[in-house]
């Protein structure tokens, strides 16, 4: 598409890289239909390419209004339009430099940028989080029904295992996960136990950065992905042979930290290394030899999988879990309309909570059609959001294949027949 | 008639009587919001429309129509915008009428095999929606992910399987559609011969500019017992073009019978990844479909001619999911051209089937001569040619340069005695090839037809049939073949 960029931008790394991928598009329409926000708005401000549009204008000179800013605010980022796009248009990118653009033009209301202070002020801090949590937790009984249920239930973790195998590989600490669902990790280490690996719980490791560099907070969300570059690096040099992300909006942004500090000096180098070991946790069983996991799965009730659109649209990995689960004798229900996001979409549940709704119960209506006795999914955020109003139990798969283990501490008796 | 800028007050009035019957949200008017629809498939021609409106019911697009039918005010219908011809492309005095809200199914009769749709329900939603039942929508234009059935009823979409099952026009009912000043009117219905003019296949692309259709009755098919898809390669194009020839000279009806040369097969492969041989100079895909016994054997047959016809190689699909696959990557072409040049301009042209192979070396000579590249994709089967000429917008020269091969392209086809369009409509972008097809005489034939159910001339104007002036001006361009087309017009 034909694009004249403004003078300054045309000399600037994030313009020249919006330009190149604003020309790849060729306006056919396709991504308008897989989108979930055109869906419910069928406004073509509201789908990938009149927002591809809303950001020409911007690059273009144009000075941006909340108008602009409206519609940008209600993109998912769910990246369910790149799957789609046959010309490769790499809108993710596109949007995080338009929004970018965007913030420094439109002030926000002084409500907007309180919830937005706040969000990036708790949300990545495992212990302020977790502080927030337990707060929560104590007092749900006194607070109105749809927020009580927004609360994540406590679960226990399970043990770590004690072996140490000479295979290593890395975690990443985390932010909001250890505080609502400490099990994941813990299951996650354990199979991998299975397998001969241990997985190393590593200190100075937390959050990934997504969540700041998505509202728009560049440099905090970078600052995040250095101290986890920091924390990894000597165990790296040590001979840890991946980044295990079993959290697949966390995988994303970690696949990435190669891209986002390329042009960092000091961290460019280790940055692109640590991309370039990163895998989530489906990439890495579905190269093992399962066969030690047997098939631990049948005889276990069905369940539905929401593949997470930071796996299926961000890491391109959709089926991969499933093929991991079907062979591990699971049953699993087909589920309609599988590219839709569940309205979780990192801070997007908060901050857009109508839309979020609308696109959540379309989701459980369509994971809960083939009556699934629990449903499985990869991302926490997803997790928690699906669980808020599932009438089943909401897992991450790792924790059913997990609880299906011979020998196992947690019985997987909520998935059993 | 209003213009945007001498008249402000009248477009704040037309705002306000909107309003009466749209909720805000449903009004787009300011120029930030109004730039994303300033154009369809067909991003060359841009134009920003005085107001967008999106309405949800019938009765609302009744509103819509009234409102600007009082005030003589342009109306243009917007289904996808997907459309290839900037069918879509507003009217700057106009309002754009958005018709993706009403994008409801409602009704499915699983007993007669038909559905009741809206105009704004996708081509591809249709089919989805009736699947469980062993049905589905037979027309599947490449662009049916997205595409609306209004839009296609509106252009008479074809697509890779209307070789067997024909075009939108052979798989519609009947029709529900609301005249410029709001009446609403239903043609067909279920009889195979009614009386009186036949209005639903005159709707049938009639591209915006005798209605605007609101409900669309569709026929289903039951999905055949078994399809099955042969994938040819060929190291020269004129070999397929003679295979395909020789297919249906020996009298198969392939449910489809679609030709790719090696630009496209490059650029789908690399967003499918379904295995095309990408040295290929051309692939021909050819699908049968039917009972089972009937499929195996011609499917055999199938592979024999190919072979014969000098095929370095055929490959059936293996199972359903690469079937599919096979034909994702033929359906994404168009767009997947994308990724070897910023822009393309897509033709439509029809030709013979005899003369697929010698127009093809003319369109490559005429690529070079041009200094720009063009892949081809066709719907080989029924002689539908899209070339799609590669340029690069940004490029000074480069678009009138584009267009003047499409045009020199165009001009070849109806030299072979083909058409200038098979099924992306006429729109605004072969309008002055209207003038080539038909006599002048024919076009105010047309412009009668228009009157009677436009008299005003407000729907979509300018698009689809030119004026007999403006074929005038054309033809003193282009003198053909040494004769002149409109000599009885007076020139300027
Ligand atoms: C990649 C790609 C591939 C394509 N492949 C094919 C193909 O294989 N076969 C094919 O036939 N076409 C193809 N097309 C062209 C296009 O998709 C079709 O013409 C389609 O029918 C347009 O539908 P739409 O909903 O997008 O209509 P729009 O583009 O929005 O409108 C098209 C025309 O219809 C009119 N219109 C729309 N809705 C209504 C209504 N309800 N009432 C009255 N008028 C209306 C508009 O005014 C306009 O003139 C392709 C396009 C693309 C981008
Ligand atoms: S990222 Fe998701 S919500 Fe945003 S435009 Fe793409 S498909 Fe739509
Ligand atoms: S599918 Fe790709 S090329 Fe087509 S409009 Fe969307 S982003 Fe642009």
């Amino acid at each position: 598409m034909q694009t004249t960029l403004t003078e300054d931008l045309r000399h600037s790394a994030d313009g020249r890289e919006a330009e190149s991928i604003l020309r790849a598009c060729v306006h056919c329409g396709f991504c308008t239909a897989t989108c979930p926000t055109y869906g419910v708005f069928r406004d073509e401000l509201d789908g990938p390419r009149g927002r591809i549009y809303l950001v020409k204008q911007v690059l273009e000179g144009a000075v941006a209004t909340r108008r602009t800013q409206l519609h940008l605010d209600r993109c998912l980022s769910c990246r369910a339009c790149e799957t789609t796009c046959p010309s490769g248009v790499h809108y993710g990118r596109l949007l995080d430099i338009g929004r970018s653009l965007v913030e420094r033009q439109v002030r926000r209301n002084i409500v907007d940028r309180f919830k937005r202070r706040l969000l990036r002020a708790v949300i990545p801090h495992r212990r302020r989080f977790g502080i927030l949590l337990r707060t929560a937790r104590s007092v749900r009984g006194i607070l109105p029904a749809a927020w009580s249920s927004a609360i994540p239930p406590l679960r226990t973790a399970g043990s770590w295992p004690s072996s140490s195998h000479r295979r290593k590989m890395l975690a990443l600490g985390g932010c909001v996960q250890p505080s609502i669902s400490p099990n994941i990790d813990a299951a996650t280490a354990r199979v991998l136990d299975h397998l001969g690996i241990s997985l190393l719980r590593v200190s100075g490791s937390g959050c990934c950065g997504a969540m700041s560099y998505h509202l728009g907070a560049h440099q905090e969300g970078l600052d995040f992905a250095r101290r986890n570059i920091d924390a990894w690096w000597p165990h790296i040099e040590a001979g840890a042979e991946a980044v295990v992300l079993n959290a697949s909006g966390c995988g994303v942004m970690v696949k990435e930290y190669g891209k986002l500090l390329a042009g960092d000096p000091v961290y460019a180098a280790r940055a692109a290394r640590i991309s370039e070991l990163s895998r989530d946790l489906s990439e890495v069983l579905a190269r093992e030899d399962r066969s030690v996991l047997g098939r631990t799965g049948s005889g276990t009730a069905r369940i539905a999988f929401h593949c997470p659109c930071t796996l299926q649209h961000g890491q391109k990995l959709g089926g991969v879990v499933e093929g991991i689960l079907t062979d591990a004798g699971f049953e699993l229900a087909p589920v309609a309309d599988m590219h839709l996001c569940c309205g979780s979409a990192g801070t997007y549940s908060l901050l857009q909570p109508q839309i979020s709704r609308q696109l959540l119960t379309q989701k459980l209506a369509a994971l809960e059609s083939g009556q699934p006795l629990a449903i499985g999914t990869a991302n926490i955020g997803c997790l928690v959001h699906l669980q808020s109003r599932a009438s089943v139990p909401v897992r991450h798969w790792i924790e059913l294949l997990d609880a299906c283990l011979p020998g196992h501490e947690q019985d997987g008796q909520f998935i059993t027949r | 008639m209003v213009t945007r800028d001498l008249n402000p007050h009248m477009r704040r009035e037309l705002i306000r009587t909107l309003r009466r019957s749209l909720p805000a949200a449903a009004i787009l008017h300011d120029p930030e919001a109004l730039r994303a629809y300033e154009c369809d498939g067909l991003s060359a021609y841009r134009e920003l429309p005085m107001l967008v409106v999106l309405p949800e019911t019938v009765e609302q697009v009744r509103a819509v129509l009234a409102a600007c039918s009082e005030r003589g005010i342009p109306v243009v219908a917007r289904g996808a915008g997907t459309g290839l011809s900037g069918g879509a492309l507003p009217n700057a005095d106009g309002v754009l009428l958005s018709l993706a809200k009403l994008n409801r199914i409602l009704e499915i009769d699983e007993h007669n095999r038909i559905a009741r749709v809206q105009p704004g329900v996708r081509n591809l939603a249709i089919s989805e929606a009736v699947a469980p039942l062993g049905l589905y929508y037979a027309p599947d234009p490449s662009s049916q992910i997205a595409c609306s059935i209004g839009g296609n009823v509106a252009e008479n979409a074809g697509g890779i399987h209307c070789l067997k099952y024909g075009l939108t026009v052979h798989n519609i009912q009947a029709l529900t559609f609301l005249t410029p000043d709001g009446r609403l009117l239903a043609v067909g219905g279920g009889a195979p011969d009614s009386p009186g003019y036949d209005l639903l296949a005159l709707l049938t692309g009639s591209e915006g500019l005798l209605g605007i259709i609101v409900e669309i009755v569709v026929k289903l098919l039951p999905r055949p017992e078994r399809a099955q898809v042969a994938l040819a390669a060929f190291d020269d194009a004129e070999k397929a073009g003679a295979a395909v020839a020789a297919i249906i000279a020996a009298g198969i009806v392939p449910a489809g019978l679609e030709m790719m040369d090696n630009l496209a097969i490059r650029a789908a492969e690399e967003y499918v990844h379904a295995g095309y041989p990408v040295d290929a100079a051309a692939i021909l895909l050819c699908e049968l479909d039917g009972m089972n016994e009937e499929v195996s054997e011609q499917i055999l047959q199938v592979r024999r001619i190919l072979t014969q016809c000098g095929a370095a190689s055929v490959r059936t699909a293996q199972d359903e999911r690469e079937r599919l696959l096979f034909w994702a990557g033929r359906k994404a072409a168009f767009p997947a051209v994308g990724r070897l040049a910023p822009d393309y301009y897509c033709m439509d042209g029809t030709i013979p089937r005899r003369n697929l192979a010698r127009v093809l070396v003319r369109i490559s000579e005429m690529s070079a001569s041009a200094g720009l590249r063009v892949a081809n994709v066709f719907h080989a089967g029924d002689g539908n040619l899209h070339p799609l000429i590669l340029y690069d917008a940004s490029r000074p020269g480069d678009l009138e340069r584009a267009e003047q091969l499409g045009a020199r392209i165009l001009e070849l086809c109806v030299e072979v005695g083909g058409t200038i369009t098979g099924e992306h409509g006429v729109g605004v972008e072969k309008i002055d090839q209207m003038c080539l097809q038909f006599s002048a005489p024919a076009l105010t034939q047309f412009h009668a037809l228009k009157h009677a159910f436009d008299p005003q001339g407000l729907l979509n104007p300018g698009k689809a049939i030119p004026t007999l002036r403006r074929c005038a001006e054309y033809g003193a361009m282009h003198v053909h073949g040494g004769k002149l087309h409109f000599p009885e017009i007076e020139r300027f």
